[in-house]
């Protein structure tokens, strides 16, 4: 079998996974100009992405220490949004081969952009290249773009040039994709309301755990038929 | 930012992983579970936003950076690259800043 970085069949794929890693760097680089800005250290900063590696809980953690919320309040809404990395692991289990050592290395690189293009393969050797190639190129780049960033943002008085709105900008960007599904738009409604009448009576960081209520727009099943799962 | 928090992260944000690729395995999750953690980045994220955009601590404020992320949200909809977005966005909560 010719190796897969030969192999003109799987050379679309590749590409296309380079090019995402590329441009999740640049993320990379608004994560550690915005962590630096909240304050924390650079060394802080290249140990969460180098260790959590999962970018909305990275910027979700940050973003509620940097406005004076608690570690519990820091961590449970960062692990909320780890949680969908474990339906990712149902998802690339079938797809991936390998001993156990290997998949707890896949494990760590299991996140949005790795099982996207993984599933969007046609044939299960496509997926696994599509995965791994993805992991390794965007680990190194999400890395490589926190330090970049990391260190300009150290560099410079953050507020005069608008980067602490670097977070809430990017997450625009995160999140407006989601909204081509009606129930995401729903679920989206809802935790911001919940979060703005909540943030005047509630410790900081405690409106962003209440925010998920909005996911209780997914108890009804997508055809609005009355449908036994939901009762159980 | 604490080393507690980095830490503790770490590891849940691993053990999630590791659940659903290797100890869950290729079981399958009823529906209305997976429908349900679906939707968790929409609400976060959106509250995340809110919160960056209009409090200040426990206060409710309108000040720069509602104008700032209102470019944002134009340039997110016009499907502008990520980077053009958060650019964007900085400029211009960075010029009401300097009026």
């Amino acid at each position: 079998m010719t190796p897969w970085w030969r192999d003109p069949t799987l050379r679309p794929a590749i590409v296309a996974c380079l090019t995402l890693s590329a441009a999740v760097g640049v993320f990379g680089v608004s994560f550690g100009v915005g962590s630096v800005a909240a304050g924390s250290t650079v060394l802080q900063t290249c140990a969460l992405s180098l260790l959590v590696f999962t970018g909305a809980s990275q910027f979700s953690a940050v973003s509620v220490i940097g406005a004076g919320g608690s570690i519990g309040s820091a961590l449970g809404g960062a692990l909320l949004l780890a949680a969908r990395n474990g339906v990712y692991g149902l998802a690339m289990s079938r797809r991936l081969d390998g001993s156990l050592g290997r998949k707890f290395l896949a494990a760590q690189l299991t996140i949005d952009e790795t099982t996207a293009m993984a599933v969007a393969q046609p044939t299960r050797r496509a997926q696994q290249v599509a995965f791994w190639v993805t992991g390794v190129a965007l680990y190194a780049c999400w890395n490589l773009g926190t330090l970049i960033g990391a260190l300009a943002g150290s560099a410079i008085d953050p507020k005069t040039f608008g980067l602490d709105v670097a977070f809430p900008a990017g997450f625009v960007a995160m999140v407006w994709p989601l909204f081509s599904d009606p129930r995401a738009r729903l679920a989206a409604l809802i935790g911001g309301a919940v979060c703005l009448l909540t943030v005047p009576f509630t410790p900081i960081g405690v409106p962003i755990l209440l925010s998920v209520l909005g996911v209780l727009v997914g108890l009804q099943s997508p055809a609005n038929a009355p449908n036994s799962e939901v009762t159980q | 930012m604490t080393w507690t928090l980095i830490i503790l992260l770490a590891v849940g944000a691993y053990a999630f992983k590791v659940t659903g690729l290797i100890i869950l395995g290729g079981r399958s999750l009823p529906p209305v579970f997976e429908r349900c953690l679906g939707l968790i980045p929409a609400a976060i994220i959106t509250a995340l936003v809110m919160k960056d955009t209009f409090t200040v601590g426990q206060d409710l404020t309108l000040d720069a950076r509602a104008l700032g992320i209102a470019v944002a949200v134009i340039a997110a909809w016009r499907r502008a690259p990520l980077i053009v977005v958060i650019v964007l966005g900085a400029a211009v909560t960075a010029l009401v800043r300097q009026l």
